[in-house]
């Protein structure tokens, strides 16, 4: 007698007991009813997709990407990866003007920062946020991120003090919205690396992520984008250079959604893809680095677990270092999903559901009366700050401002 | 990372270890694979409901007769009671209502209209004292149109033996009938999402109508998915009493008991890693020194003790391959026997072995490894060996008092070590 004793099957699409605890947090299904649901959508529709493509329901295209079923999961189901990879195989629709301009964060970016003053105005202007509602679908309640009239890229070749002095190295991947929205984050991301030792390169190119492509359905173009990154990355750690990103979205695509939905392998390098706050409280935690904090810094913060990051498991890595800070009262904050999801809340027809999701998180973050928000994602910073009017700022942000950089020097022998 | 206790496993077993050592003041995580089987709690534990084929009342006379290898037995008959106390004043203090007391069963309310002899039951279900005399003399079931997960014709046949005459009433709201498009989706999670502020106004009202002139009314339990408040709202709003039935899962109060015993977990400065998987254990002869988890892999946990803490099968904290059962996580001993043949029953009612297959340990709940306890390694819960939850219904009793009995052993120990250092 022959049996089969392990589970065979892609996304372990097999283990699904049908429990429905995924449906239970699944941020979606409570606000909008005509979307399946994670049981639904991922290993129940699967097995019928499988027999026939013709099952799938386009009503796919309500889900997050959040992962939450996944974390909520205990039979370690991939459900989450099991509705996109259906997403990715069988939703035949061209994709969109609208969703092709929210996907190409790069293109978007380069043309944008060129000119960043002229589109600055006019993306403020409620006429062109009218005409954008109406003639793409992007609804008018939003507000695109200002665009940074010098890149972080361009800054870190002209301007950033000499990085070769400092005895380790990392690689920083800093993603589209630090290199044409927020290139201050860029910087502190910079000076908080220094203060313990460690010079800051780019790498030899960089592209997007990937992540709104892949939620948009430019999978080809994602996959051109990702084995680039991969090649770059692999470089950088041949080199001895770990590749540290400041965006929990950002470093969850590279190491997860690479090899599960775009079939870029990064085995070799996965590892050594890693958070800013992961790394060093990694450091921190054996004992190799030391920050040493300002008296005078005084905050009361909230961290806002990311959905990714939630499903990295690490937001203790940006708690632990938040509350290492003496000044700080850190409140917590039960997770949940801001509502955004990327382009996801951007798009007209997804709004009301974005805000819906997002309704209870808003509410708990203006009840506890803090001074800001930490949070590793900057989707989640972009819905914060307009939901909630609370300013919304990355863990390495708020180390910077609070470091005592000379002292931190000192302690980690770097001066 | 270094904590005082790492818990494997954060279901009701690992969250009451968690809360009772993080309540001592030690630094103690968590690490959970997903959501827990109390997803599917049925709102009532029992500590011992059956023994030697019959039903009991008094729990505790019965417990010193267990057979050597039974969890409670390890445990010890005179130590229960005060453990079966300090359950109920933890329950209380996360912001859970319960009723019932170790030493005298109550009887709960089953869907299908029987009592069930019990040690704890959320206060929004129906118990009784008596099943003979349970001073309800007129009823009303109502039901949601569309919920498919609860079926008032069972209840109400029950209840019938019970001589307690039944009407039945389907009601709907609009919030209700918009679920209904996702009707599939139907269950007793989305329903309980829904019923809050002025939506339980509105139910209220439905019911009072519905209810005529029944004493009491039974409702599947839907309500309360974070706290007991929207219950207790409901019921004041109700003129007769207004009692809950446990439905299909998701059970709403196994959401309600998992979030805030998580959440005191966490306001007592606990760690909990949901969505975690441990990779693997470093030990060094029988010590536990470090494991090392699947999202925080290249960091090592550290920890003085180690508590399993991950259930039974449903939980993949036993599992079973062809030809042997198994301790996926750290390879601990399990006793089951290597013939096949004899782990299950031939027929669905019957007892089956497999029921009581779990972990060894010593008197003190130590893991075994190749016959060596572990010096640092605890099992708790439905993962323990030598129990039959379903025969015995002892599932909830042996999961928190097995918890609760290691906490305190880990305390004394702890104390013990401080004032030898300080001596």
């Amino acid at each position: 007698m022959e049996y089969q004793i392990k589970n065979i099957s892609p996304n372990n699409l097999e283990q699904c007991i049908k429990c429905t605890i995924c449906t239970v947090y699944c941020p979606v299904l409570a606000v909008n009813p005509d979307y399946p649901g994670p049981k639904q959508a991922g290993p129940d529709g699967e097995r019928y997709r499988l027999k026939n493509p013709e099952f799938y329901d386009a009503a796919l295209k309500y889900c997050l990407n959040c992962k939450r079923c996944e974390v909520a999961c205990p039979s370690n189901v991939k459900i989450g990866d099991i509705i996109q990879t259906a997403r990715i195989r069988y939703d035949k629709r061209p994709v969109s003007l609208r969703d092709r301009m929210l996907a190409s964060t790069d293109f978007m970016g380069k043309m944008a920062t060129s000119m960043s003053f002229i589109v600055n105005t006019a993306l403020r202007m409620p006429l062109t946020k009218s005409v954008m509602d109406l003639t793409l679908g992007i609804d008018h309640h939003r507000s695109f991120p200002a665009y940074s009239s010098e890149t972080f890229e361009s800054w870190m070749r002209r301007k950033a003090p000499d990085q070769s002095r400092f005895p380790r190295r990392l690689s920083y991947f800093h993603g589209c919205f630090v290199n044409y929205n927020n290139p201050a984050l860029g910087r502190d991301f910079v000076k908080l690396m220094n203060a313990i030792g460690y010079g800051v390169s780019l790498l030899e190119k960089e592209r997007c992520c990937g992540v709104a492509k892949i939620a948009n359905k430019m999978v080809d173009e994602a996959r051109r984008d990702a084995r680039l990154n991969i090649g770059s990355i692999r470089k950088a750690v041949s080199q001895g250079r770990p590749v540290i990103a400041t965006s929990s979205t950002c470093v969850f695509t590279i190491r997860d959604e690479y090899p599960h939905l775009l079939d870029v392998d990064n085995a070799d390098v996965r590892d050594s893809i890693q958070l800013a706050t992961a790394f060093i409280n990694r450091l921190v935690d054996e004992g190799r680095v030391k920050l040493v904090f300002r008296k005078d810094y005084r905050r009361r913060i909230t961290y806002h677990t990311p959905c990714h990051m939630q499903k990295l498991g690490w937001s203790i890595h940006s708690v632990s270092l938040l509350r290492s800070i003496p000044g700080i009262t850190l409140v917590p904050l039960e997770s949940s999903c801001c509502g955004i999801a990327g382009t996801y809340g951007f798009k007209k027809e997804n709004y009301a559901y974005s805000q819906a999701i997002g309704r209870e998180l808003f509410d708990r973050i203006i009840e506890a009366g803090v001074d800001l928000v930490a949070t590793d994602c900057e989707t989640c910073k972009m819905q914060i700050e307009m939901s909630t009017g609370v300013k919304v700022e990355n863990p390495v942000t708020i180390l910077a401002e609070a470091l005592d950089v000379e002292a931190t020097m000192k302690a980690n022998g770097v001066i | 990372m270094k904590y005082d206790t790492i818990i494997i496993g954060g279901g009701l077993s690992g969250l009451m270890a968690g809360v009772k050592l993080a309540r001592s003041g030690s630094k103690v995580a968590i690490i959970s694979s997903g959501q827990s089987a109390l997803h599917f709690y049925s709102g009532s534990f029992g500590l011992l409901g059956h023994a030697g084929g019959k039903e009991l009342l008094h729990p505790l006379e019965a417990i010193g007769s267990l057979p050597a290898g039974h969890p409670y037995s390890k445990i010890g008959a005179e130590s229960i009671p005060a453990l079966a106390d300090d359950a109920k004043r933890i329950f209380a203090d996360a912001g859970l209502t319960f009723i019932g007391d170790a030493s005298k069963n109550h009887f709960r309310l089953t869907p299908l209209g029987l009592c069930e002899p019990s040690w704890l039951t959320m206060d929004d279900y129906a118990t009784c004292e008596n099943p003979s005399e349970t001073g309800w003399r007129k009823a009303t079931i109502i039901n949601f149109k569309g919920f498919l997960d609860f079926l008032p014709g069972f209840l109400a046949d029950g209840l019938k033996k019970h001589d307690l005459p039944c009407n039945y009433a389907e009601i709907t709201l609009p919030a209700i009938e918009r679920l209904r498009r996702n009707s599939s989706e139907m269950r007793a999670a989305a329903i309980a999402k829904v019923l809050k502020g002025p939506v339980l106004e509105m139910l209220a009202a439905e019911i009072n109508r519905a209810a005529g002139d029944s004493d009491v009314v039974f409702m599947p339990a839907v309500v309360g998915i974070d706290s007991e408040q929207p219950v207790r709202e409901l019921r004041s709003m109700v003129i007769p009493k207004l009692l809950c039935v446990p439905v299909l899962p998701m059970s709403v109060c196994g959401m309600r008991s998992q979030i805030r015993l998580r959440r005191y977990f966490e306001q007592l400065g606990g760690t909990y890693f949901l969505g975690d998987n441990v990779t693997r254990g470093y030990m060094e002869g029988p010590v536990l020194k470090e494991i090392e988890t699947a999202n925080l892999s290249g960091m090592s946990l550290q920890a003085d003790n180690f508590i399993l803490a991950t259930g039974s099968f449903f939980s993949q904290g036993l599992a079973a391959e062809p030809d042997r059962i198994y301790e996926p996580v750290l390879g601990a001993d399990v006793e089951a026997p290597a013939d096949r043949s004899l782990w299950c029953g031939k027929s669905i009612f019957d007892n089956q072995p497999y029921m009581q297959f779990g972990v060894v340990t010593d008197r003190d709940f130590h893991v075994m490894f190749n016959g060596v306890p572990a010096g640092n390694v605890y099992a708790v819960g439905a993962i323990l060996g030598g129990s039959n939850p379903i025969r015995e219904g002892s599932g909830g009793g042996v999961a928190i008092l097995s918890a609760l009995q290691v906490a305190r052993n880990i305390i004394a120990a702890g104390r013990a070590d401080m004032s030898e250092a300080q001596a």
